[in-house]
């Protein structure tokens, strides 16, 4: 059975006044139906312009798309507008970070959930607002009849997002794209919230792809994870294997930094030192290596491709250490030992740089 | 909202009364023609221009004045008699506000017409050729003082004085009801010459407006939806963009309603700009005074109705 969709080696550029953007760097990845990929990275990792360019919603003058976005037989990077229309809100659906600023604050929720139907399909207005009801509904809105005559304003933000969720399964989506759904909103809503999303795949069978910068969000939702840096994918392997054999520096730094409350000792949390690179002035050789306190000399020159992590597996890392250390990292990392403290490691494998770990310079 | 309104509405009460004792006071203590002298004739002898005072109530002291005035306008609504012709200056006001209301609405139209479609475009094609130069004009038509644009407009395309003979010249307007065809020619370069800063200062705001509106959050999610480029513009842009136009519009109207003093002058169109204009000249005190009133009147109005229709325009408003 094909994928759902397949994005093969997309690349997309900005021109801007200040040089060539390169957001999206050669990323690949499928989704197969009623599945959930889950895409992480910083913000600027280019997470959001790789989905809003499978809506055709990056394309503009001083944007370049290359590779492929595989929907349905077709190549949604050069499909006509006609045609990606029809795909916008109806095949693939998608749902912003921000549910306060979503919505438009001069139309009634009903009214906007009427549109979404409205522009894909033939529906008496009567029933398209009788169906808006059923739609939030299904969101779990209480009193649905009354709040569908409700302007955004008089809805909280958990609430608003659940319209925005109404409004993406108007018609039927067969992909969903969430754009960080949860960040804006409290911790106790973020959990109802995934797991409303979680609750309508299952009976509706949608495929997902939530982005976001939290890899705990996407613990308990994603079948499969693909992580981003600059404008790449790094890591990319099932939920499982992400979590409990992460392979790159940069997937350890994001564990290491979610606060965990079911490890024994008092873990202090690492962040990741440094900030993520410009997409204008890309480092040379691994895009990670001003970050990685594991950095050798070579890694300054040489850049890594995605690849199998074992012979045969989906499991796919671009790091230059050798796994044999990489794993050891881990172990050492996951027992609680500093970054800096199995840095012996790396040395103990080869001549390591010698220069000081990014964390000691200090920023 | 009902308490709202009636609050609002004692306060424009309050305002004109402050603004009729402003122009009272402006009248007496700023340096202008005696408006006894100038009915005198070419020879005045004293003993004439006092009883000429008395007979316009000159010689009482200025309070009572005006509380005369006051009581004339709430008991009566009588706004006096012009010293000038003797006329009841709310008679001359009414027929002098059908060419006021003529102007100000086609030009309204004219602006509306020109300026919001252009805004929009400019917004949508923004840096493209095409805006740079509607914006380059647009910044022209705005600094043009709208009397040297009716003068270079008459001396140019008048029927009588112009250069090429396309529209009709000063002094020729007709009511409405007396000659449509011909209130229409004799209008339509007044409307032009008024509207056009107006327009241009609508295509500009809305084109700012629509610009940052079009960046929001929410018309990323009307684009989602798979709507069509049009109605994400039509539906979704410009109906938050144009909040704060229809604001301007409103007091503009107001302010044009009071007399649109520069473009009725220049083109001799017998509005309630002009009497204002003539009453200052002649020193004619009640006609001043009932033009500013009625200016002030609209201007408030106006202000009162921007507000009201906000809380239509959008729903996150709610007065109490």
């Amino acid at each position: 059975m094909s994928p759902l969709l397949e994005v093969e080696d997309l690349r997309v550029t900005f021109q801007t006044e200040d040089g060539l953007v390169h957001a999206v760097d050669g990323i690949s990845y499928s989704v197969d139906i009623g599945k959930t990929l889950g895409i992480v990275g910083e913000s600027g990792s280019g997470k959001s312009v790789t989905s809003l360019t499978t809506l055709g919603l990056t394309r503009a003058r001083n944007t370049k798309i290359e590779g492929r976005i595989m929907w349905d037989g077709e190549d949604l990077t050069t499909a006509p507008e006609d045609k990606m229309r029809r795909v916008r809100g109806n095949d693939i659906a998608m749902i912003f970070q921000d549910p306060l600023s979503s919505l438009h604050p001069f139309y009634k929720v009903g009214w906007q959930l009427m549109e979404a139907m409205q522009t894909h399909r033939e529906i008496s207005k009567h029933a398209a607002h009788e169906r808006a009801a059923e739609l939030l509904e299904l969101v779990g809105i209480p009193d649905p009849r009354k709040r569908v005559n409700q302007y955004p304003h008089e809805f909280s933000g958990g609430m608003r997002q659940r319209v925005m969720i109404a409004m993406a399964l108007a018609n039927e989506p067969k992909l969903l794209i969430a754009d960080e759904p949860t960040t804006a909103l409290d911790v106790t809503v973020q959990a109802q919230i995934l797991a409303l999303l979680d609750d309508l795949q299952s009976r509706l069978g949608m495929a997902i792809i939530i982005i976001t910068h939290d890899l705990g969000v996407v613990a308990e939702t994603a079948d499969e994870i693909a992580v981003m840096y600059a404008g790449r994918i790094i890591e990319h392997g099932s939920t499982e294997q992400v979590f409990h054999a992460p392979q790159h520096p940069y997937t350890w730094g994001l564990l290491k930094s979610i606060p965990r409350l079911d490890t024994v000792r008092n873990e202090e949390l690492v962040p990741i030192s440094g900030r993520p690179p410009s997409l204008i002035h890309r480092p040379s050789g691994c895009f990670f290596h001003p970050r990685c306190p594991y950095v050798r000399e070579a890694h300054r020159r040489i850049d890594p491709k995605l690849e199998s992590v074992a012979a045969g597996e989906e499991h796919e890392v671009a790091c230059l250490l050798p796994p044999t250390v990489r794993s050891r990292i881990w172990n050492g990392l996951r027992s609680g030992a500093s970054p800096a403290s199995l840095r012996h490691l790396v040395t103990e494998e080869d001549q390591v740089a010698a220069q000081p770990l990014v964390g000691e310079v200090g920023e | 909202m009902t308490r709202y309104i009636i609050r609002r509405l004692l306060w424009v009460i309050v305002l004109l009364v402050v603004v009729s004792a402003v122009t009272f006071v402006i009248f007496y203590t700023l340096p202008s023609a005696d408006p006894a002298a100038l009915r005198a004739g070419r020879s005045p002898n004293p003993a004439l221009i006092a009883s000429i005072r008395h007979n316009l109530g000159l010689d009482k002291p200025i309070y009572v004045q005006y509380w005369r005035y006051v009581k004339g306008v709430i008991l009566h609504f009588n706004f006096g008699y012009s010293y000038q012709f003797s006329q009841p200056v709310r008679t001359m006001i009414f027929q002098r506000l059908p060419a006021t209301i003529s102007l100000t609405v086609g030009a309204m139209v004219v602006w509306l017409l020109v300026g919001l479609p252009v805004g929009i475009i400019s917004a949508v094609r923004s840096r493209s050729l095409l805006d740079r130069f509607t914006m380059g004009a647009s910044l022209l038509a705005i600094s043009a003082p709208v009397y040297w644009l009716g003068l270079v407009g008459l001396y140019l395309f008048a029927n009588d004085i112009g250069k090429v003979h396309i529209f009709d010249g000063s002094g020729t307007y007709t009511g409405l009801t007396t000659n449509p065809g011909r209130w229409f020619g004799s209008l339509l370069l007044p409307w032009l010459v008024l509207a056009a800063s107006f327009a241009a200062f609508y295509a500009r705001l809305l084109r700012s407006n629509l610009i940052e509106t079009m960046s929001e959050d929410y018309i990323r999610t009307a684009r989602a939806k798979g709507l069509r480029e049009r109605r994400v513009i039509l539906r979704h842009g410009v109906r938050s963009a144009i909040t704060p136009i229809v604001t301007v519009l409103g007091l503009d109207i107001g302010i044009l309603m009071g007399g649109a003093i520069l473009t009725e002058t220049v083109f001799n169109i017998p509005g309630v700009g002009r009497l204002a204009y003539e009453g200052i000249i002649n020193a004619d005190l009640p006609v001043i005074q009932g033009t500013v009133l009625f200016g002030a009147f609209f201007i408030v109005i106006a202000n009162l109705v921007v507000d009201i229709g906000y809380a239509f325009i959008d729903p996150r408003i709610r007065y109490t």
